[in-house]
């Protein structure tokens, strides 16, 4: 099998989340290739438009379906500006999925905090979706989800819904607010005192841009959660996702290989310092 | 072995026999591919007469500098090394990785490369290119994912490697343990001698290719010499990296100025990443047919010097010169050890000769992780 070869997919659904922001939900057109896959919620796709190129995106959708993944997409670049045009029937590539992914086995039975930033909530959605669907598993769920502008939240009926659920708490905050955002307006990270921590049976998962997680790291860190306990799932240029191609180095890891989620211990010494 | 008795291990080829190991080579199906001067530099080309060898050719290289001497002698690889090493042979500077029909109906067929590899042998390998090689083993073979075509390049190479005589002023092999003997990776080494070359075989092939020639034990004098003259090119270089792993050393110097003082000379040009045997950065590119109806995928050799390299939706990891001779310094030297348990340099120095401002890579750890005490 040659890994650097997608497979072809067939996008059987697509949702417009926002002005910028869709769904694809994709189906790869091999039977064989697909019942033969698997993943892990935090594990990522690489979607490839025709004649364009690859990108690597996070599977959102649930593990236990993977007859259909389901990827949010920002349309930013080249890439996911044309993936944005794709339409249902379409056609596109696939290959994965890649990375290590959250640690549910060492969460079971925990407490847990997502903490999310813009469209971090993309890569932990679907462990959000995993733990909802899975609830005696779990302790108390916390989602913390902070975005710059009020309209630029996506999925408010998801996070509404999760907040009427028993024993989960959902904390939404954004820079700026308007008429119609009934929740915290200013940094995410001051919501952060309306959240009971029990440290010793909380873990903790987040992603989104890195001086938010380091300021939510400082955060949990200083009301007595372990550095071990707190997960962070990192982002950088990936073009091969196979450890290959040397573009998301950092420091000794390859993002897309031993990522693209961290536990915060490995790597504190290079978080937050610019250039890494 | 007795004192006095010949090292039958070791055999003795007169010159003009070289020309009979490339007709065996060639024989059995390999393309020959040997030293040649061209363009001013001794670069790699395909070899089918031992005459076109760059013969009583030395090179003289320094810091941003590499010059050909034409002197009077035999011997045909008195100089250290030319910008190439084994990397362009096993990881080619560009390759088609698949390729993509659509048809009417816009359906995708995926297709793999059916790659048309030729076995080629490759005359005059250094120990540095040795060490680089089984660095690049491990990097596009040793994980979940070998490269395949990497891998199929990979099985049908035949090294004949010749211990280094002549170190260049910018080698430093013996710090970084890679030289300048020949130990493992080759399946023949050789000694050169004024009158030929001491041979000895490193693999099952490579014995079988030196028996059929038929040639008689290298003399104990021979041998004498051939180690004489590896010893001395081992003391005769200058150059050195301040210790054999400077992980820790590095990364407790993020913050040191020399950092900004290398980014005023360096270009960010990327030289030093093309002409280094463990580079393995790549990047990738689609290049659709202009009807529409196909797609080629490719990666080319990259460099961490490029601001494309650490490029993610709109922002630049390392945007200035300093964040990227510092990654480039500190993965090489430091978090390489991490990675494939050693250093990412193997001494080869050409970083030194064909940086354009000859930025020095042992000057510039020594500056930064200071000298390890005696």
């Amino acid at each position: 099998m040659n890994p650097h070869v997608p497979w072809e997919a067939e996008v059987v659904e697509r949702i417009q989340e926002s002005p910028t922001i869709f769904t694809l939900r994709l189906r790869v057109v091999d039977a064989e290739a697909r019942q033969a896959y698997r993943f892990a919620p935090g594990q990522f796709n690489m979607v490839y438009l025709y004649g364009v190129g690859e990108v690597p995106i996070s599977i959102a959708s649930d593990p236990q379906d993977t007859s259909l993944l389901g990827h949010t997409i920002r349309a930013v670049g080249r890439v996911t500006e044309g993936l944005s045009r794709l339409g249902v029937g379409e056609r596109l590539g696939l290959r994965g999925p890649y990375g290590r992914g959250w640690p549910l086995a060492e969460a079971e039975g925990k407490d847990i905090v997502v903490v999310t930033g813009g469209l971090g909530c993309a890569p932990v959605v679907g462990v959000i979706n995993y733990i909802i669907m899975r609830r005696e598993r779990f302790g108390s769920l916390t989602v913390i989800q902070g975005v710059k502008h009020a309209e630029e939240l996506i999925w408010r009926e998801r996070y509404a819904y999760w907040n009427t659920l028993p024993d989960t708490q959902v904390l939404l905050a954004a820079d700026h607010g308007g008429p119609l955002w009934p929740w915290h307006v200013g940094l995410v990270t001051e919501v952060f005192d309306q959240v009971e921590i029990t440290p010793e049976r909380t873990v903790a998962m987040m992603c989104g841009p890195e001086g938010m997680m380091r300021a939510a790291v400082r955060n949990l860190t200083e009301r007595g959660l372990a550095e071990d306990s707190i997960y962070l799932s990192m982002e950088r240029n990936m073009q091969c996702a196979i450890g290959q191609c040397g573009h998301c180095q950092f420091g000794a890891s390859f993002i897309c290989r031993q990522g693209p989620v961290f536990s915060y211990s490995q790597i504190k010494e290079l978080l937050g310092v610019r250039g890494f | 072995m007795l004192e006095g008795a010949p090292d039958v291990s070791r055999v003795f080829l007169p010159r003009d026999a070289l020309q009979r190991v490339l007709d065996a080579l060639t024989g059995s199906g390999f393309r020959c591919v040997g030293p040649r001067l061209k363009e001013g530099a001794i670069i790699y080309e395909t070899l089918t007469e031992t005459a076109a060898l760059p013969q009583g050719v030395h090179d003289r290289q320094a810091p941003g500098e590499y010059h050909i001497e034409q002197v009077s002698s035999p011997r045909q690889f008195a100089w250290a090394n030319g910008p190439q090493a084994l990397k362009p042979f096993l990881f080619a500077p560009r390759e088609v990785l698949w390729r993509v029909v659509r048809d009417t109906e816009g359906r995708l067929a995926f297709r793999e490369v059916q790659l048309d590899v030729k076995p080629i042998a490759v005359i005059g390998v250094r120990a540095c290119d040795l060490a680089a090689l089984a660095l690049q083993d491990k990097h596009f073979l040793g994980g979940a994912y070998p490269d395949p075509a990497y891998a199929k390049r990979r099985e049908n190479i035949f090294i004949v490697a010749v211990h280094c005589s002549h170190p260049a002023a910018t080698c430093f092999c013996v710090s970084t343990g890679d030289g300048p003997r020949a130990t493992h990776g080759f399946d023949i080494a050789l000694s050169e001698l004024d009158s030929g070359f001491v041979a000895e075989a490193g693999s099952v092939r490579g014995k079988a290719l030196l028996d059929a020639l038929g040639c008689s034990a290298a003399a104990a004098e021979q041998i004498a010499q051939a180690e004489d003259e590896i010893a001395h090119a081992a003391r005769s270089q200058s150059r050195r990296l301040p210790g054999r792993n400077l992980r820790d050393a590095l990364f407790a110097n993020l913050e040191h100025p020399r950092w900004e003082e290398v980014a005023e000379r360096c270009l960010s040009c990327g030289n030093c990443t093309s002409v280094c045997p463990t580079c393995f950065c790549s990047s990738e590119s689609e290049q659709p047919s202009l009807d529409g109806n196909n797609a080629e995928h490719s990666r080319e050799w990259d460099s961490c010097f490029t601001r494309g390299h650490s490029y993610i939706h709109g922002v630049v990891v390392r945007s200035d010169t300093r964040t990227r001779y510092r990654q480039w310094l500190t993965h090489k030297l430091g978090s390489w050890h991490e990675q494939y348990g050693r250093s990412g340099c193997v001494g080869c120095g050409r970083c030194v000769t064909w940086c354009p401002t000859g930025i020095d890579i042992t000057e510039e750890a020594t500056a930064i992780c200071g000298e390890p005490p005696l």
